[in-house]
């Protein structure tokens, strides 16, 4: 028999689970319009972060009234994990809309050819973003664990873009306006990881119930007790 | 059975005091500075009415001044537990036990020790309140009369002394001498704890004190309980999930008359590690 709450949970699921193809969705299309300079994507990108902000506020609003009917153990972690997973959620449909906003910019500049290239980064926050939501909607706490690590890869890859891009600059002053640009995407698809490490981290503490955030590495592939 | 090592050990093993460190959330309250983490041990504690055993080998440590809640289904053995501290259970024919039950390192069942004495050490409070067809303050001091104290000064001092720990003097200072059952339902559960206070307890054992109160006589009764705490041994039986995970310590749940697990009660509430425990605190059992 289903509990008028376990419906209500699941629903919450539910919302979360449209987010989450919202979000993926929105940063496959910022970076496909801003690869092909294409101004009607770099819209529809905008409108799905309009969608996923009031999602946002619709589980906040859902989570409240459950919250107010006091759930106990893994229904309170699925509550309170449910705000924090929709709000990295709906940051990750704001670095969509940035991206899409860079590619607006960048199609009324003219074409440069630059040294960088962002294809490998933006592979892994996408793969990242995708990994944590299949953790997610499987409850998959080792698959969530798998994927924390991989963070320190994008965090030298960015690192690595932004010294080329810098150089970049400093070579050929003209194509700063470009460069900027591309910086800014970079940073994006770093949070975008970022964002994806959260959940991960979140899926976690949901299966287990071991709060896994900031222990480091070593700490982070072990069990939780 | 799951073992939260701080709390709860099987019989025979060695004493491991309790504590909540190796958790970020702290306790309700800091342990107090002295507090001895087994103040009461129930060890291997069988117990049975008549032929009917309905508490199976249960030990549990349970630490000085603080709240500990006992949790589980109707008839898994709850109040016949807490009965049991202060022996309350000898008055039925043919109920009888296995195991041990140590107050102080003491047994209870020593028969060298006096059934009245441990009572006075033990105060209880009951679901229903049970204020005496009597005034507000012979019901308060009805324990030391019971004991043979007529000093009227001592009687005074002890009435206003319990009277405010129970929260309750500045409600009916006025009418002392008017009826306990003129008293709305919260103010005679508070009543029932000054009276169980006025001998000067280490413990309290507390059977489902606010089922039958409303939220706002609730909410007094646990601000009191907190307060007490400071003083006093709490062990407290609730079938309010909310209530233990705002007023208690530590947590014991019992299925069937096995303790099936025990810990913190942050820890039993955010994070049971048995999958009864968790049924029964997300309500989804049987
Ligand atoms: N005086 C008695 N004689 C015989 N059996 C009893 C007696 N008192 C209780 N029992 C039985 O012992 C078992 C445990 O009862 P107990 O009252 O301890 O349960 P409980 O956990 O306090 O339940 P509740 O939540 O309903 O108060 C039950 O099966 C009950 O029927
Ligand atoms: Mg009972």
């Amino acid at each position: 028999m289903e509990l008028p709450f376990d419906r209500e949970l699941h629903e919450l699921n539910e919302r979360l689970l449209t987010m989450g193809s919202l979000a993926e969705q929105a940063v496959h299309r910022a970076l496909q319009a801003f690869q092909t300079r294409d101004a009607t994507l770099a819209a529809q990108v905008r409108d799905s972060d309009n969608v996923l902000d009031r999602l946002e506020v619709e589980v906040d609003e859902r989570a409240m009234v459950l919250l107010s009917k006091a759930p106990l153990a893994r229904d309170l972690r699925m509550v309170t994990m449910a705000m924090k997973i929709s709000q990295n959620l709906e940051r990750i449909g704001d670095e969509a809309a940035k991206i899409a906003k860079r590619a607006r910019a960048l199609a009324h500049e003219p074409p440069v050819r630059l040294d960088v290239d962002l294809t490998p980064l933006a592979l892994e926050a996408r793969s990242m973003l995708k990994a944590s939501l299949d953790a997610f909607v499987q409850r998959n706490p080792e698959a969530a664990r798998a994927l924390i690590p991989r963070d320190q890869g994008v965090d030298v890859a960015h690192k690595s873009i932004r010294e080329k891009l810098v150089a970049h600059m400093q070579a050929r002053p003209e194509t700063i306006p470009q460069c900027l640009e591309v910086l800014t995407v970079a940073k994006c698809l770093e949070r975008i990881a970022d964002h994806a490490t959260n959940i991960a981290e979140d899926v976690v503490y949901l299966c287990e119930a071991t709060d896994i955030r900031h222990v480091g590495k070593a700490a982070a592939d072990t069990t939780g007790s | 059975m799951e073992i939260d090592p701080p709390a709860l050990q099987s019989a025979g093993s060695p004493a491991t005091p309790v504590s909540l460190t190796g958790s970020r959330v702290q306790s309700v309250a800091p342990t107090p500075a002295g507090a001895n983490p087994r103040l009461i041990q129930i060890e291997a504690y069988d117990f049975f009415y008549g032929n009917h055993q309905v508490l199976h080998q249960v030990s549990l440590d349970i630490p000085e001044r603080h709240v500990t809640a006992l949790i589980g289904p109707s008839g898994c053995g709850k109040t016949t537990l807490l009965r049991s501290i202060n022996r309350m259970n000898d008055l039925i024919e043919g109920a009888h036990h296995r195991g041990d039950i140590r107050i102080r390192d003491q047994s209870i069942f020593d028969p060298h020790l006096e059934v009245i004495a441990l009572r006075k050490r033990i105060g209880m409070v009951f679901q229903k309140s049970n204020p005496f067809p009597k005034s507000i303050f012979e019901n308060v001091v009805y324990p030391l009369r019971v004991a043979g104290v007529r000093q009227r000064s001592i009687l005074e001092e002890t009435a206003e002394r319990c009277l405010r720990a129970a929260a309750l003097w500045d409600e009916v200072k006025d009418r002392l001498h008017t009826s306990a059952l003129g008293l709305s339902g919260g103010q005679q559960q508070r009543l029932c704890i000054a009276r169980a206070i006025a001998n000067e307890p280490e413990i309290l054992l507390m059977d489902e004190p606010c089922s039958a109160l409303d939220p706002v006589a609730t909410a007094r009764i646990e601000e009191l309980i907190l307060e007490l705490k400071q003083r006093y041994t709490i062990v407290i039986v609730t079938h309010n999930m909310q209530q233990a995970a705002r007023i208690s310590d530590y947590t014991a749940f019992f299925y069937l008359g096995r303790l099936i697990e025990a810990g913190p009660t942050h820890r039993i509430f955010t994070s049971p590690k048995n999958k009864q425990t968790e049924d029964y605190v997300t309500g989804r059992f049987g």
